[in-house]
């Protein structure tokens, strides 16, 4: 199974919230920025909610120092003490949910904590489990897990 | 493999420095070891010394010409090898920026070899405060240079009698033996380790190269890239060194201490997303490395073939691309530094070998890139990738220059043809055209050291003048046919139908090495340089453009094997002038200085200049030195020119204003060799003024005042040379 934050873009109103929390909760500081959670005006009264869908996995296999890694829960955790801070992450991410802010030495992402959900007034957050997708595996990865176990 | 504790290690000298953090892309000074006297010395790096040479192979030179004198010829033991790094060397966010430039006296040509080169050893040391390392002397014992970049020790040990010799070997058992004080080391702890090796070819080749390692931690083993030109594993060995092994944990985003890290970031970042979006519509690299070029090679008439007799074979597609990718193991990020995105090092992984010591074994294959392709494959006429692949294994883990190798290989093979050689002659080993298995076992003589695989080792020069001496062969053909400028093989493009491409690969300072320049596109396809002034131009610009990525301890692959979408639109988008910009953008984003594109031009003529004064100082670096054989220039053979017979002709006609009718083939042969030949030393003439050179090839004191290069040893050797004295 996959731990994951679901958006319902058609519930946000906007506050910026989940944005605050986010900053703070990880920064201490509120600096919209550095929120792991984006929220995108679209049109007036629409908005667009951005955050790691914790499921493609790009950035797990892109990695040169695998620093990211998924854990037990299906997240994907980036470890900050093995990060050189390429960015390579931030740039093969298809949503730009993987982030990075000028001068910070490591990126950062949606880890699905929740300290977000709790602050949200129109419950267009919600802390979700999803089915682990195939597709999202890596194959090198698979092919030697499986010539390990064969004893090749 | 037998597992080593650091115990099993002799210690013979240890010292310890204060470890110093790099600033602004620079540590200020350099380590020297010599491992004769066992002793370990710091130097300090000048302002000056960093206005003039700017870093890398810059510094490289600079270090070598203060070690050597004008007679020091490879084997002294003042001969250095110096790896250097460059300010840019190291930062993790733009792609290819993690190369060492290795410079020394090479035995192939006897003067100053630079070779860029990939892994860890660079950024590692870089990062204990050294912007470069020299090592110079000669052992007594087999050695091994330990340098802990975290804690600034440096210790000479002595390699336990059952180490490995060979690469692939040897550098996993040393990345293992030093990568913890003690206890077992983890992933993290093997990946703060590189090792510098050759390999049992290069104790009898003068074409050994040097392994620089990394840790691939997915593939849980070792990888290597290569310093492959000019024999600078032959320097090694001589030096009897084993391995030089670097330690550094602790690599971060800004170690470059860079004045302004979010614009390394910004740039990096950008060139990241470009390489995302455009490399699987552009060049593959991705997921096929150089190799992607392997058929529009052969569908331009570029691939070597027959040992460049032709550019083009029915079986090139036997070996394309394609191929390659579904041998390269997929979707790793297979760069050879951190961040690099182009992530061209690929590999063949579980690659059973089916020939010599490692028989049966299965191992990782380093490649092949595309000079390897061509030169162990289309060149040899072996379009059997396996053949391909297990030349490649063996040429890197016994340390030898696929390159210099291949094109050695396919000389041979010519004389095999004509009679010039025979089982006889290769103690049994069958050189037909196309016959891995043979050429493979001149590899493997030559790592044991057997008659014929030491003779064959000692490159196309030297054989062309046995194989007339002592077979009685033609001497004017072998001259011919035997590809190489100085001393050093070319490397594996057709030139002979682009006169800019041939001045690309010899007239350059160290041998015909495609890095300075690669015409052949914008002279024979596109025509975009069509005067000799336009090709003396392009051949100014195009050589001191790219010296610059050696100055920094950059990739020159980024720069043009990924293009923005809108790259066409630029009046010159063969200069890729948005990557340029990024260039020397990110140059002052780590160093703090302002630079533009006139300035960064100035930084390489500095460096390019001083590299030909030094091939001056050595006895050499005249213009007798840069032609090539006639076979990178034109058809050797009547065959060769009947076999493009059409494109001959209609050439003699248009452009020589002779008509071919009614001329035998012998004559229209002699006829284009006379007009390729004029046209070759018509083109001297362009390149050299337009460098700032007499006519005979040496840097005027006008022009290296004018540069800045107006050191008075520099001048001291120009004014010999012009005035006839030296
Ligand atoms: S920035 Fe860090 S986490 Fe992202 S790819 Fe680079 S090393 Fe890995
Ligand atoms: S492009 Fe290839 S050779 Fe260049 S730095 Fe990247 S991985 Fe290394």
């Amino acid at each position: 199974m996959i731990k994951y934050l679901k958006l319902h873009d058609d519930k946000c109103v906007g506050c910026l919230n989940c944005v605050a929390t986010c900053s703070r909760m990880y920064f201490k500081e509120e600096v919209p920025a550095k929120a792991r959670i984006q929220v995108f005006p679209v049109a007036p009264g629409s908005h667009h909610l951005v955050a790691c869908d914790q499921e493609c996995r790009l950035c797990v296999a892109e990695c040169p120092v695998q620093a990211i890694t998924v854990n037990a829960k299906g997240v994907v955790m980036i470890n900050k003490g093995l990060c050189v801070g390429c960015l390579a992450c931030v740039a093969v991410c298809p949503i730009g949910a993987m982030r990075y802010y000028p001068g910070e030495s490591t990126p950062f992402k949606c880890i699905a904590c929740g300290a977000c959900v709790k602050t949200c007034p129109a419950n267009a957050l919600e802390l979700a489990e999803k089915e682990d997708s195939p597709a999202s595996r890596m194959p090198f990865e698979v092919a030697e897990a499986v010539r390990k176990q064969e004893g090749k | 493999m037998s597992a080593f504790d650091k115990k099993d290690f002799k210690l013979l000298a240890e010292y310890k420095f204060e470890p110093k953090a790099v600033h602004r892309g620079y540590a200020m000074r350099s380590l020297h070891v010599d491992v004769g006297t066992k002793k370990a010395t710091q130097k300090s790096v000048s302002e000056d010394m960093k206005k003039r040479f700017t870093g890398g192979k810059g510094f490289g030179l600079k270090l070598l010409w203060d070690a050597t004198k004008p007679s020091t010829t490879w084997n002294d033991p003042e001969n250095e090898i110096v790896i250097a790094m460059g300010p840019i060397c190291g930062n993790t966010n733009y792609p290819g920026s993690g190369k060492s430039l290795v410079v020394s006296l090479s035995p192939m040509t006897g003067v100053p070899i630079d070779s860029n080169v990939g892994g860890y050893f660079g950024p590692y040391l870089k990062f204990g405060g050294w912007d470069a390392l020299e090592i110079q002397g000669k052992a007594a014992v087999e050695t091994i240079v330990f340098i802990d970049s975290n804690a600034g020790i440096v210790r000479f040990y002595e390699a336990p009698a059952a180490l490995q010799q060979d690469t692939h070997l040897l550098a996993e058992e040393l990345t293992h033996a030093f990568a913890t004080d003690e206890g077992t080391p983890d992933a993290k702890d093997l990946q703060s380790v590189s090792v510098v090796s050759a390999g049992r070819g290069a104790d009898h080749s003068p074409m050994g190269l040097l392994n620089f390692s990394l840790y691939d931690k997915r593939r849980q083993g070792i990888r290597v890239k290569q310093a492959g030109r000019g024999g600078i594993g032959r320097v090694l060995r001589d030096k009897k060194i084993r391995a030089l092994v670097c330690r550094f944990s602790g690599v971060h985003q800004n170690l470059n201490d860079a004045a302004d890290p979010a614009a390394v970031q910004r740039i990096g970042l950008k060139l990241h997303r470009e390489i995302i979006v455009n490399d699987d519509k552009q060049c593959k690299m991705r997921k096929q490395g150089t190799a992607h070029l392997m058929e529009v090679m052969n569908d331009y008439d570029l691939l070597p073939t027959k040992n460049h007799k032709y550019g083009q074979d029915p079986k090139g597609p036997e070996i394309a691309s394609w191929v390659w990718e579904k041998l390269f193991s997929q979707k790793l990020p297979d760069g050879c530094w951190y961040g690099c995105t182009m992530a061209c090092a690929h590999a063949v992984d579980h690659f059973l070998l089916e020939t010599g010591p490692y028989k049966g074994t299965k191992v990782c294959v380093d490649g092949p890139e595309y000079e390897s392709a061509a030169g162990l494959g289309s060149n040899l006429y072996v379009y059997d990738p396996h053949g391909i692949l297990e030349l490649n294994f063996y040429c890197d883990t016994y340390g030898i220059d696929t390159i210099s190798f291949g094109t050695m290989c396919s000389f041979l093979m010519e004389c095999w043809e004509h009679g010039v050689l025979n089982k006889d002659r290769t103690d049994g080993i069958d050189l037909s055209w196309g016959n891995w298995q043979g050429a493979v076992q001149v590899l493997h003589d030559m790592a044991d050291g057997k008659r014929f695989g030491v003779l064959a080792g000692k490159g196309v020069k030297f054989l062309a003048e046995y194989f007339a001496k002592e077979y009685g062969a033609d001497a004017q053909f072998m001259k011919d046919i035997a590809l190489h400028g100085k001393g050093l093989e070319q490397s594996e493009y057709i030139s002979k139908e682009s006169l800019a491409q041939q001045g690309g690969y010899y007239l350059t300072n160290k041998g015909p090495q495609h890095d300075e320049a690669w015409l052949i596109f914008m002279d024979m396809v596109n025509n975009r340089i069509p005067s000799f002034e336009n090709k003396a131009e392009a051949l100014h610009y195009f050589p001191m453009f790219r010296t610059w990525f050696g100055l920094q301890g950059l990739c020159k692959l980024p720069w043009n094997d990924v293009e923005p979408a809108d790259n066409a639109k630029h009046p010159e988008p063969n200069k890729v002038p948005e990557h340029v910009q990024n260039y020397y953008e990110l140059y002052s984003a780590i160093t703090g200085e302002s630079l533009d594109w006139d300035g960064l031009i100035r930084q390489s003529e500095r460096v390019y200049n001083f590299q030909r004064a030094f091939n001056v100082r050595q006895g050499r670096g005249q213009r007798k030195d840069d032609y090539p054989p006639y076979r990178a220039m034109g058809p050797v053979l009547e065959d060769e020119y009947l076999a493009r017979e059409e494109r001959y002709d209609k050439q003699m006609k248009e452009k020589i204003g002779i008509d071919p009718a009614g001329k035998s083939v012998a004559e229209k042969v002699r006829i284009t060799r006379e007009f390729r030949l004029k046209q070759y030393d018509s083109l001297i003439d362009a390149v050299f003024k337009r460098r700032g050179w007499t006519g005979d090839g040496c840097p005027t004191p006008e022009h290296l005042k004018a540069i800045g290069m107006d050191l008075p040893e520099v001048l001291e050797v120009v004014n010999a040379r012009i005035a006839g004295r030296a």
